[in-house]
């Protein structure tokens, strides 16, 4: 079953273990510009929206790769970068609407989330549950239990004499 | 040196100097993402000497350090300073610590801040900022942050965050955020009303943590901190509004509510705001406030040193009346701006006996007279008033003694109202403490409220999977006993002694009045209070004045240290 790595910025508090443990399992040392996720923030609203590959089902990245190099894991859904075929001309990065695609600072090649080859990390760390990692087809779901909690309530108080 | 692991709010900074409030010594802790992106640009202390002419500001990006003009900075408030040295460099991941406007005016506990609500709160860091014109530092980098066992460590941090989680004290802070802690002083009768009159506020209902969810939007966390213990909140009515804000923590819930007796939780918030605009201390701030809203009481100072303004307890309108005085130095503000033992020589020897303070700090909102062990290390601090550098707060959670012996290593009663044991368990709590703000994690994710949270044993690990140093448990506590050692050694130099380890008068004489049977009718026994202070010293290998034994120091291998020379 396809799984879908689903971030909610109504719960993250930004407090960036997702972007460190990121950075620690792919690349073994720590620096935020090797994390394929990042949370970015408005410091004077308190807005945190946490932003990664969005695995696309029609991805620009694979559209604009002159080398055929990124192409989709048909086991974990992940648009992948061979990068024996990679000659990094990012134009990936340039066109990727998302900001999915990056660039590594040490050592300048391209890099983007790989689910982690199906066992993304960032998952394991956010403890507000702002990342989650779950099937493709419990996402839409889990947004409608949500919303009908709200519902609930509301049915509740009108069904509870006063 | 733990600085930017994946675990334990690794995010913290601290700031050092001598003690502009205080004369001892000053140093201030906070949390946010000031201290890893230091990091990330190359760089894991600084060392600020002398002072520019005119206002300056530090950027350090990628391996680089520069001193900058800061002419269009100064005058800013905290907030503004930081987003306007992100548009000068056009980077929004640009993190600056700042000095705001009580900085630049040399308000005595001015602090140190990032972010909203990030705060290196007391013993005045900002003032001594704002004397060397030091309006920020501001810090970008991509470097590596390279670790010896990196697989190990990420799998071991995810352990102790799981592990400090598993925690009832974690997961109500992430809830509530450290306003939890009201709820069980205040009905207990832990807590200062109206300065020091009473030990819990009758109408304080309305500053229970449950009374936030109208005003929280969700919680924020600090770098890399599972737990994520400060509200976001916004104010969309009154004259402050539209307001965005961060926390309060437990400590503004005193500081703007409880001392001043004002019983309204937006008004707190408007408080918290502005001690966080102009960067003043929150807690000194709402220490000299309710100092002032006593001595008008008792008719020390009257409405013409005010200025007309009246200092009513509970009037809200008046508390943000002093603190933009406090900030801007304005009439009788410019007297509270000096902290306590200057104003004191200012307005009258008989304002003395209401000041609450240690060394020249004011104290926590706490009552540590039905709590021995609390009332100790407010005493023996070595910043002043302060309950951060050993608060044993676990004591208050009746814990089979049995657990508290295995802890720390000796008999501790476990009566809170007890003097048996407690300077063992002050001392201790003291080398915790001073280690783990060394090691760069947060105070609260460790032996604070929480027995089973990660300690000595703990950090060994993540020592040894990130810089690849074995140090075994006995020498990371020796370490806590040299720094603590050299703190006391710093303060001795500048003439603080056994006689300043002391408590306010009125913990003596004035029982609590209010309060739980434990806690009612409590003050502090003077013999047993020195009793304690005896065996602390005699524990931390201090002489009956409290000045380390040679043999103390030739342990410690301090025996060399350059700072007695100075």
């Amino acid at each position: 079953m396809r799984m879908i790595l689903l971030a909610d910025p109504g719960k993250c508090t930004g407090c960036k273990l997702c972007e460190i443990a990121c950075s620690i399992k792919n690349e073994k040392t720590h620096s935020p510009a090797s994390s394929r996720i990042h949370a970015v923030k408005w410091m004077r609203s308190g807005i945190y929206i946490p932003m990664v590959c969005q695995q696309c089902d029609s991805p620009t990245c694979e559209t604009v790769c002159p080398m055929d190099a990124i192409k989709r894991d048909e086991e974990t859904g992940a648009m992948v970068i061979d990068y024996d075929r990679c000659i990094g001309c990012r134009m990936c990065v340039v066109f990727c609407p998302f900001g999915g695609a990056g660039i590594d600072a040490a050592h300048g090649r391209v890099i983007k989330c790989d689910l982690c080859r199906g066992d993304p990390v960032c998952v394991k760390f956010c403890s507000p549950e702002a990342l989650l990692y779950i099937p493709a087809t419990s996402v839409n779901l889990l947004k409608q239990r949500n919303a009908a909690e709200r519902f609930s309530e509301l049915m509740k108080k009108m069904l509870t004499p006063p | 040196m733990l600085c930017g692991i994946p675990a334990l709010g690794s995010g913290r900074c601290d700031i050092a100097a001598k003690s502009p409030l205080t004369g001892a010594i000053g140093d201030s802790n906070m949390g946010g993402f000031f201290a890893p992106e230091l990091r990330f640009s190359g760089f894991d202390h600084l060392v600020v000497k002398g002072r520019a002419k005119k206002p300056v500001y530090v950027w350090i990006h990628d391996g680089e350090v520069e001193i900058r003009d800061a002419s269009q900075l100064w005058g800013r408030d905290t907030f503004e300073t930081q987003t306007m040295i992100r548009e000068i460099h056009r980077d929004d991941e640009i993190q600056s610590m700042v000095i705001g406007v009580a900085g630049e005016n040399l308000v005595r506990f001015a602090n140190v801040r990032n972010g909203m609500k990030n705060s290196a709160g007391r013993t005045g860091m900002g003032c001594v900022m704002g004397s060397k014109k030091l309006k920020a530092v501001a810090a970008r980098g991509t470097m590596n942050l390279e670790f010896t066992q990196p697989d190990k460590l990420l799998e071991y941090s995810r352990q102790m965050n799981e592990m400090i989680m598993e925690t009832r004290w974690a997961r109500a802070q992430s809830r509530y955020g450290t306003m939890i802690i009201y709820s069980n002083t205040n009905t207990t009768g832990l807590i200062r009303c109206r300065n020091f009159q009473y030990n819990l506020m009758e109408k304080g209902d309305v500053l229970e943590c449950e009374n936030m969810d109208e005003y929280s939007v969700g919680m924020a966390g600090c770098y890399a901190c599972p737990v994520q213990c400060r509200h976001r909140y916004t104010l969309t009515k009154g004259p402050y509004a539209p307001l965005y804000g961060e926390g309060p923590e437990y400590t503004s819930q005193g500081a703007f509510g409880t001392m001043p007796d004002c019983a309204s939780l937006e008004a707190v918030l408007v408080a918290n705001h502005l001690v966080n605009m102009y960067g003043l201390d929150t807690l000194e701030t709402g220490n000299m406030i309710a100092w002032a809203m006593e001595l008008y009481e008792k008719g020390i100072i009257d409405n013409q040193t005010m200025g007309g303004l009246k200092l009513e307890w509970g009037d809200s309108e008046a508390i943000f009346e002093l603190i933009h005085k406090i900030a801007k130095r304005e009439g009788f503000g410019s007297i509270l701006a000096d902290g306590m033992r200057p104003a004191i020589e200012k307005i009258g020897r008989e304002s003395e006996y209401y000041a609450i303070h240690v060394k020249g700090m004011g104290n926590l909102q706490s009552d540590e007279r039905p709590t021995p062990s609390f009332a100790l290390g407010i005493a023996t601090s070595t910043r002043g008033a302060d309950h951060l550098r050993s608060r044993p707060a676990i004591d208050l959670y009746n814990l089979p003694e049995n657990m508290l012996e295995e802890i720390y290593g000796g008999p501790v009663s476990n009566d809170y109202t007890s003097y048996e044991g407690k300077s063992r368990m002050v001392r201790w709590q003291e080398l915790l403490y001073a280690v783990v703000d060394s090691l760069g994690l947060c105070k609260f994710q460790t032996v604070f409220c929480a027995v089973h949270a990660p300690k000595f044993e703990e950090w060994t690990k993540l020592i040894e999977y990130s810089t690849g140093m074995k140090i075994p448990k006995k020498e990371l506590m020796t370490a806590g006993e040299r720094i603590y050692t050299l703190e006391r050694l710093f303060n001795n130099r500048e003439g603080f002694s056994r006689s300043d380890d002391t408590l306010p008068e009125r913990y003596f004489k004035e029982p609590t009045p209010l309060g739980l049977p434990i806690a009612k009718g409590k003050k502090i026994d003077r013999a047993k209070f020195e009793g304690m202070l005896d065996e602390y010293y005699r524990l931390h290998g201090w002489n009956k004045m409290g000045e380390p034994r040679k043999s103390t120091l030739k342990k410690l291998n301090l025996e060399n240290e350059p700072s007695q020379l100075l």
